[in-house]
């Protein structure tokens, strides 16, 4: 099982909080309405909420990556 | 040539006499540039325990091994010396260029050869007009001597401190505007043009020329086994005679110092590291080496060499504030946490140290200072913020007081840390 952990890309991000409403388990707003990502790995109950975060993210600035690979996105549909 | 017969030496890199060194100069001291096969230079700079003098410290040989194994000896790599000196309390990358530039260019020389590189640039900062003419006429000097000399550009970047980060140098050799990028891809990945790329500050590219000539047991003979050879260092603030000295790791804080002359008063605080460094206590590390194994229990680290101290008769809080205000502005604008989180941060910090905020802008701070970490595209929000905390932990009670009563009375001392004014642009 690979762990895969959720990453926002800081210069896309342009503050529409809209990943802190799809995914709250993982996604807290900052002061400034940035989004603050919980560096663990993610567990297979949330996929589906962050599968929705990427998907609906105006900026498309949100990734799944393997721990162990920074940088190597899933795709959101092989996210289930 | 063998080693210069005083092998113990700390002045490795800066020639006895204050003279810039022209290439018969360079020669008759330390001979012809030897030709290694990549994989013995690689395998001695891994043996040097060479570490880069760019800030981060990582061990040269790896950085070397990850682009030749990417470009496959091919060619199609590139290698930029990063003569960026953005810090503005360091001086030693521009005194080394100045002294000893073809000690650097063989560096150079030595990581295109190693690499496989199809471009070899120096890149320094518009501002810093001496160092681009003083590389100019070095490099026009070695054409004339060697026409089989490979061709190395000169480019110019703005005087801004995120402009000198790899990924901003990188895109502004790519044509674009220096700011920095998300990595991955990491330079040796994809650097300038898409090309596995080679960064490496220019004092670093100077050790690896030495590692080339006298080998890994030599460059190991002084020093720690965690920070061999020797280090440049821009020492200022209160001391007699400010400016760049070079030392092995091994030397203390205070050795340091007495080398700069000796203090001028009292001390009270040190800034290690630049403006991504960390104020300590001055008795705390007055007797710390350098090295990283030793400054570590101080949450210190060397970072670019830059050592300042601020003696009684300073105001650690006002220094700090002007700072923050110069860090903020520096933003590449890009990421959210960085450029509106750095500001109020900054605005926050000028509120507490004029006394026209409330007590809780202290835990504000500290929440803040936690909260903007790790979420930039560069480490620029990270620095600045290593910077605040070691401020706000090392003058505390100073701090309280300007809380309570606005600016002490040493606020219009004139100030130990430079601020230089904003540039516009960023090409
Ligand atoms: C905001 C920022 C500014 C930097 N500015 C410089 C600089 O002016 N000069 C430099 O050599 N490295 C600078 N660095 C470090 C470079 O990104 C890079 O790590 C270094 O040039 C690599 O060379 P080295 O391994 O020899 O240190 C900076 C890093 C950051 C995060
Ligand atoms: S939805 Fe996208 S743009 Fe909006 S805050 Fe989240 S990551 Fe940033
Ligand atoms: S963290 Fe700041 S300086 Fe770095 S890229 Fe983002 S906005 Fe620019």
């Amino acid at each position: 099982m690979v762990r895969l952990r959720l990453r926002v890309d800081p210069i896309k991000c342009k503050a529409h909080g809209m990943c802190g409403e799809l995914f709250p388990e993982r996604i807290r707003m900052d002061d400034w309405g940035y989004p603050v990502i919980e560096p663990r790995a993610l567990s297979d109950d949330v996929l589906e909420h962050a599968r929705r975060a990427i998907t609906d993210c105006p900026r498309a600035a949100l990734w799944v990556e393997p721990v162990d690979e920074p940088g190597a996105r899933v795709r959101p549909d092989d996210l289930d | 040539m063998s080693p210069p017969a005083d092998a113990g030496t700390t002045q490795r890199l800066l020639p006895g006499r204050p003279v810039p060194e022209d290439l018969d100069a360079h020669l008759a001291g330390f001979g012809p540039r030897p030709i290694l096969e990549p994989a013995a230079m690689i395998e001695a700079l891994d043996q040097s325990g060479l570490r880069g003098r760019g800030g981060a410290d990582f061990p040269t040989g790896v950085k070397w091994r990850a682009v030749t194994e990417r470009s496959q000896g091919g060619g199609d790599a590139v290698v930029v010396a990063n003569a960026a000196e953005c810090e503005p309390a360091s001086f030693k990358d521009r005194f080394l260029l100045t002294y000893r530039p073809h000690l650097v260019l063989d560096g150079l020389e030595h990581a295109a050869e190693a690499v496989g590189a199809r471009r070899v640039i120096i890149y320094t900062t518009r501002s810093h007009n001496d160092i681009e003419a003083a590389l100019r006429a070095a490099i026009r000097e070695r054409r004339r001597r060697d026409d089989s000399d490979r061709f190395v550009e000169v480019l110019v970047g703005p005087n801004r401190y995120v402009a000198g980060e790899e990924t901003a140098l990188i895109a502004r050799v790519s044509g674009h505007l220096a700011k920095p990028k998300v990595v991955p891809p990491r330079p040796f990945q994809s650097g300038v043009d898409g090309l596995p790329t080679l960064v490496q500050n220019v004092e670093t590219l100077a050790h690896a020329a030495l590692v080339a000539r006298f080998g890994a047991a030599w460059f190991r003979s002084v020093g720690t086994q965690r920070s061999p050879g020797t280090a440049l260092l821009t020492v200022s603030g209160a001391v007699r005679t400010p400016g760049v000295l070079e030392a092995t790791c091994d030397t203390t804080v205070g050795a340091v110092v007495d080398r700069a002359g000796g203090v001028e008063g009292e001390p009270a605080a040190v800034l290690l590291g630049g403006y991504f460094g960390r104020w300590v206590s001055a008795d705390r590390i007055w007797n710390h080496a350098i090295d990283a194994d030793s400054l570590r229990s101080t949450g210190a680290s060397l970072g670019t060499g830059v050592l300042v101290v601020a003696p009684t008769t300073s105001c650690g809080i006002t220094e700090t504030d002007r700072v923050l205000a110069y860090l903020a502005g520096q933003s590449a604008g890009q990421c959210g946490p960085c450029h509106v989180g750095l500001p109020a941060i900054a605005e926050t910090f000028h509120k507490v140290a004029t006394g026209r905020a409330r007590p809780a802008a202290l835990d504000l701070l500290a929440r803040w200072s936690r909260d903007v970490r790790g979420r930039g595209a560069c480490r620029h929000p990270d620095g600045a913020m290593l910077f605040l905390d070691s401020a706000m932990e090392v003058f505390a009670a100073d701090l309280r007081r300007h809380l309570k009563q606005g600016e002490c009375r040493y606020a219009a001392q004139p100030s130990l840390l430079p601020v230089p004014a904003i540039e516009a642009g960023w090409w």
